[in-house]
């Protein structure tokens, strides 16, 4: 991958294997991650494959039971750990925080690359997991079966997801710390652009999770190896304490896979309709308060667990209450499109489809959040349905739209426009066929992490795999003309959707350090006024 | 119930359609109807508006409380079973569910109930968590190791229903599957009556209660070495480390399993610890039979039909 | 660059020659950084957000204990008693010591003392050492009386103890683990404080690792308490 010639950028120099690896650019960085992340999803789509192929008939006759369950198993852990999480804040926003920020770099380059050499550690934990037989207890490491029962590389699993967390821990820290002390002068902290607002609130996320789901799974490994005992049920342990434990993170992450997302499409949705974001406050503190509030509602999970009703009522009132900023969210960006220019090229297509996908995931959860309805619905397909609305409908979405937005300032290349709706429209499509049959499934009592079914619910699972297929095409042509524009694209020039942002005025790609000169801000973000001194002078 | 709970789903889905396709329209009719016309052109110099914001912060506001409320109330009443629910015990392992009726009759991965009955299932697990689940009825709960749950249900419509395991629980998690079977009460009747009963769950807990020499300490009058047993559930006790607990389902089993745990006060902590040397079944009938014991009645006799009182 | 976000189709606002500036720059800044204060205010609030990972970390843990705590109160007191208090309140004054020679360290860099740096540091690193001696043969004896979890654990004991012990381990042994890390970075400073690197304008490393050793210490401020002292408290 090179620069278009007779350019000075990022990519240029230096040169080689090891430049690249020792790299401390920002930029660099989330070229690295992009492409391990891509790797990673590529291993993690092929364990949805199986899982989906296995589903087309009820009885379970393409894989063996512990076959399916490690594939489920293995999906998960890799697309959470290894993709959803780190997706868009450590390629774009590794990227474009210090851009949008006017620095030349994070606050602390060498640990942002040790973030990644982490992620590059717990990955190949995790890729030695699917070597030597894989795990097969779920994503959510549930005891007791998982400290008790499995048989399988359950300690090795929970130690690449720990390392994987502490490459997120780095990640977050470093953005925090950027924001707080790295703006360029001029860059209040009410002129930053909404994608810096929602990193930061995801950081504040990653610092605060991500540490309880590291000794929580430490606490599974050790009680696996050392046999300690703490959520033994047979010496007094409390199986359901891990599941706060773990849910105390796993919660949260959800926002960290969601609020970046909702980051890239407020920058989106200004740009392409060319138009200050309607209630620009209001956007940026509802990510502050996605964040906050998504601390406060992790017993949601555990309705059915034995968990004291009373605790129930809490959780269920104040995950209410995280639909209000979300819907927030929504109200303005559609606001902001109102007598807006709105262009039509590929990334808009991307915006419209994340709206939808989004709209139909947030608003499932409410049945979630809304205590009888959970009774029926937990742990069928529905959750299935809407956490896929959210992390693929919203987050993948999100991500994909971004990489098709910043492409050309990026890479310096621009894809082939009219491929890039092709693939958001087969995305969009796809999508839905592959997961909305899923939520009439869980209504019927579907339940999830099952090998085979009842053969009354075949019908909908051949939809919904045959849906997975047209993503399947979606994503595949998606990666192969985003591989083609790197050697063959079109060069981009400076700033291909006319958007505001300091990430708009320097070269695409960008220089080593940035900026040529240090910049200096004095007008709000999304400043965009009519063109006349320059059409009309 | 599942008709409440399928009203209250009518009405989310409502809602959520309603706001669904609003938005939806509204972001392609914006689409289309300011698309950009001119390279150069920019949108108008809007910031926002501040009533705008309020209002759409204050109704899903309060759209999301009516939700939170009315789930809250059908949650309510799912969670608390009558008290004149017929009992029925279920255990279960890896990877199958083990019932007991009341009157003895066992079986496995099905389930018989009459119709026109409130049903409620005290459930336990021997190794990982499960949960039982009829999604016909609209209810589940997860089966806990070291503890005892509990649901409820009423079968409307005689028929055969699915009863799933829907918390993962290893291999044959899929296969942790039977069949919920509603009866006319008159046949639920002749269908015991044709069962092979192995006693009651209170005689065997009554024999349990023997063999395990739980009766040489737990002695009717208070002379024994462990506290009198008549009464004692539902009742409140005062612990050595000086705080009460309600002897619950979960507090006897405790006290069985982990004796060491909560010891009443008065008492030393002498009483071995159980875990291990009685299975979750063996438990549940120890603690129906505890459970009928009460402090003799004035009017002589037992109260409890199944012949197990405590004098 | 005055006009950042300016116009829609600005192209080229600004152009021009590279990003290093002609005039002098401390040798220990960085090249991202504007000025000394910047790069000390980063590092120092990096810290404290660090600090904040591991107190979640560590929360995690005193969640677990605090629920157990209130479960089985008897088991919890029972395993207190098995602790030597007098080993692990030698370790607290020894800590606390640790702790004042750290600042003190902290200090003579600020001042530009190269001997109060040198000799703070190594009267720090020694009393950490002393902590984690006590700390392994408190560990030995654990082992001979069958306290540690595990099959060896003493079967006599209800289970509850069990949990107690567990934590009691995971909970010391990572901050046992903590001590570590803090000696092999308090090392490094100390081949840094004697090649003579810190200087009143340059302190940064030496502040910001004080900052962890003082959180180390905090922890065990916490543990020493909550697990040796609590059969006191609930007394026997």
């Amino acid at each position: 991958m090179t620069a278009p010639a007779g350019r000075h950028s990022y990519l240029d120099e230096p040169h080689g294997v090891a430049a690249w690896l020792l790299t401390r650019d920002h930029k660099r960085i989330a070229m690295l991650y992009l492409i391990s992340i891509t790797v990673f999803f590529a291993l993690g789509g092929f364990f949805a494959t199986l899982v989906r192929l296995e589903l087309l008939t009820p009885q379970g006759d393409l894989l063996t039971p512990d076959l399916y369950n490690k594939a489920f198993t293995l999906h998960g852990i890799i697309m959470i750990f290894f993709f959803l999480v780190p997706a868009v804040p450590a390629t774009l926003g590794n990227f474009f925080i210090p851009i949008m920020c006017g620095t030349k770099d994070l606050a602390f380059p060498r640990i942002n690359l040790l973030s990644w050499y982490l992620y590059i550690i717990g990955g190949l934990m995790a890729l030695a997991v699917v070597a030597m037989g894989g795990v097969d207890t779920g994503w959510t490491f549930y005891t007791p079966y998982s400290t008790h029962a499995s048989a399988t590389m359950v300690t090795l699993a929970a130690m690449a997801a720990f390392v994987a967390g502490f490459s997120s821990i780095l990640t977050g820290f470093n953005f925090i710390v950027t924001v707080h002390r790295m703006r360029a002068p001029g860059l209040t902290w009410f002129r930053l652009p909404l994608f810096v607002w929602a990193h930061y609130a995801t950081s504040l996320v990653m610092i605060l999770g991500t540490p309880v789901v590291a000794i929580t799974l430490v606490l599974v490994a050790a009680e696996r190896t050392l046999g300690l005992g703490i959520f033994d049920p047979k010496l007094g342990g409390d199986p359901v304490l891990f599941q706060h434990l773990f849910w105390f993170y796993s919660h949260p992450a959800v926002y960290i896979m969601i609020l970046p997302g909702m980051g890239v499409i407020s920058e989106m949705v200004a740009a392409m309709s060319r138009k200050q974001v309607f209630g620009y406050s209001f956007v940026a503190f509802s990510s502050l308060a996605i964040a906050i509030l998504g601390f406060l509602v992790w017993g949601h999970h555990l309705f059915m667990s034995s968990q004291s009703i009373y605790a129930g009522l809490v959780f269920s009132i104040i995950t209410m209450l995280v639909a209000v900023p979300s819907a927030v969210k929504t109200f303005n960006w559609t606001a902001t499109m109102y007598k807006g220019s709105i262009s039509w090229e590929s990334p808009t297509y991307w915006i419209i489809g994340f709206m939808g996908l989004f709209l139909i995931g947030g608003l499932t959860g409410l049945f979630l959040a809304t205590m009888g309805l959970d009774v029926h619905l937990t742990d069928t397909y529905f959750v299935v349905a809407h956490f896929h609305y959210i992390m693929v409908g919203g987050n993948v979405m999100a991500f994909l739209g971004g990489l098709h937005f910043y492409w050309p300032k990026m890479t310096g290349r621009k894809y082939p426009e009219t491929l890039g709706k092709v693939s958001a429209v087969l995305v969009f499509v796809g999508f839905n066929l592959t997961f909305f049959p899923q939520f009439v499934l869980g209504y019927m009592g579907m339940p999830r992490r099952y090998h085979a079914y009842p053969a009354e619910w075949q019908v909908l699972n051949v939809l919904s795999t045959g849906g997975a297929g047209i993503l399947g095409i979606g994503y595949t042509l998606l990666f192969g003309y985003f591989v083609w524009s790197l050697f063959k694209g079109e060069v981009a020039e400076r700033n291909p959707w006319g958007a505001t942002g300091l990430e708009w005025q320097i070269p695409s790609p960008p220089p080593t350090f940035n900026f040529e000169q240090d910049p200096v801000v004095t007008e709000p973000a999304y400043n965009y006024k009519p063109r006349r001194e320059v059409t009309v002078g | 119930m599942a008709m409440e709970v399928d009203l209250l789903y009518l009405f989310i889905v409502s809602v959520c359609a309603f706001f669904a396709i609003l938005v939806t329209a509204l972001v392609v009719f914006f689409t289309i109807k300011y698309r950009r016309r001119n390279p150069d052109d920019v949108g108008a110099d809007i910031h926002g508006s501040l009533i705008l914001e309020l209002t759409w912060t204050f109704i899903p506001f309060v759209l999301a409380m009516a939700m939170f409320a009315w789930g809250a109330d059908v949650f309510f009443r799912l969670a608390r079973p009558p008290a004149d629910a017929m009992e029925i015990y279920v255990v279960g392992k890896q990877w199958m569910w083990k019932v007991q009726h009341p009157a003895g009759v066992k079986e496995i991965n099905e389930l018989h109930v009459p119709v026109g009955r409130d049903v409620r299932i005290h459930l336990g697990s021997e190794d990982v968590i499960h949960d039982f689940s009829i999604p016909a009825f609209r209810v589940k709960m997860d089966a806990v190791p070291g503890k005892i749950t509990t649901l409820w249900f009423r079968a409307t419509k005689p028929g055969t229903y699915h009863l799933l395991c829907l918390e993962y629980c290893g291999t044959k998690h899929s296969g942790m599957i039977g069949q919920v079977i509603a009866m006319e009460p008159q046949d639920y009747e002749a269908w015991l009556a044709g069962g092979r009963s192995t006693g009651t769950a209170v005689e065997n807990g009554e024999r349990l209660f023997t063999s395990f020499q739980c009766i040489t300490c737990h002695k009717d009058d208070s002379t024994g070495r462990g506290p009198s047993l008549l009464g004692v559930y539902g009742s409140t006790v005062e612990l050595t480390s000086g705080g009460t607990v309600i002897a619950d389902d979960n507090y006897l089993r405790e006290s069985i399993m982990n004796s060491q745990a909560k010891v009443v006060k008065g008492y030393q902590g002498i009483m071995p610890a159980f875990q291990g040397q009685i299975s979750e079944e063996n438990l549940m009938q120890l603690i129906a039979y505890i459970k009928t014991l009460k402090p003799a009645a004035p009017a002589g006799g037992s109260d409890s039909p199944a012949g197990g009182g405590g004098q | 660059m005055a006009n950042a976000h300016d116009t829609t189709l600005a192209h080229g606002a600004v152009e021009a020659h590279g990003h290093d500036q002609a005039h002098a720059h401390h040798p220990k800044l960085q090249h991202h950084f504007y000025s000394m204060e910047q790069q000390l205010e980063a590092s120092i609030l990096g810290m404290w957000i660090f600090l904040v990972t591991e107190i979640m970390f560590f929360g995690g843990l005193f969640l677990a204990y605090i629920v157990y705590r209130t479960m089985y109160p008897e088991a919890w007191i029972a395993g207190s008693n098995h602790l030597n208090t007098y080993m692990g309140g030698g370790n607290t004054l020894v800590l606390i010591c640790s702790s004042l020679t750290m600042v003190l360290a902290v200090r003579a860099a600020q001042v530009g003392s190269r001997t109060g740096q040198i000799v703070n540091l190594i009267l720090t690193i020694l009393f950490g050492s002393t902590f984690l001696v006590v700390k392994f043969f408190e560990y030995a004896e654990k082992f001979e009386h069958h306290l540690v979890p595990g099959p060896n654990f003493d079967p006599a004991l209800p289970g509850p103890e069990q949990i107690f012990f567990a934590l009691y381990f995971i909970m010391t042994g990572i901050h046992a683990l903590h001590m570590v890390v803090g000696i092999g970075i308090m090392l490094v400073i100390l081949r840094m404080a004697w090649k003579g690197t810190f200087t009143p304008e340059y302190y940064g490393p030496i502040e910001v690792s004080g900052l962890y050793w003082h959180f180390v210490d905090i922890v065990w401020i916490f543990l020493f308490p909550l697990l040796y002292l609590l059969g006191f408290h609930l007394g026997h």
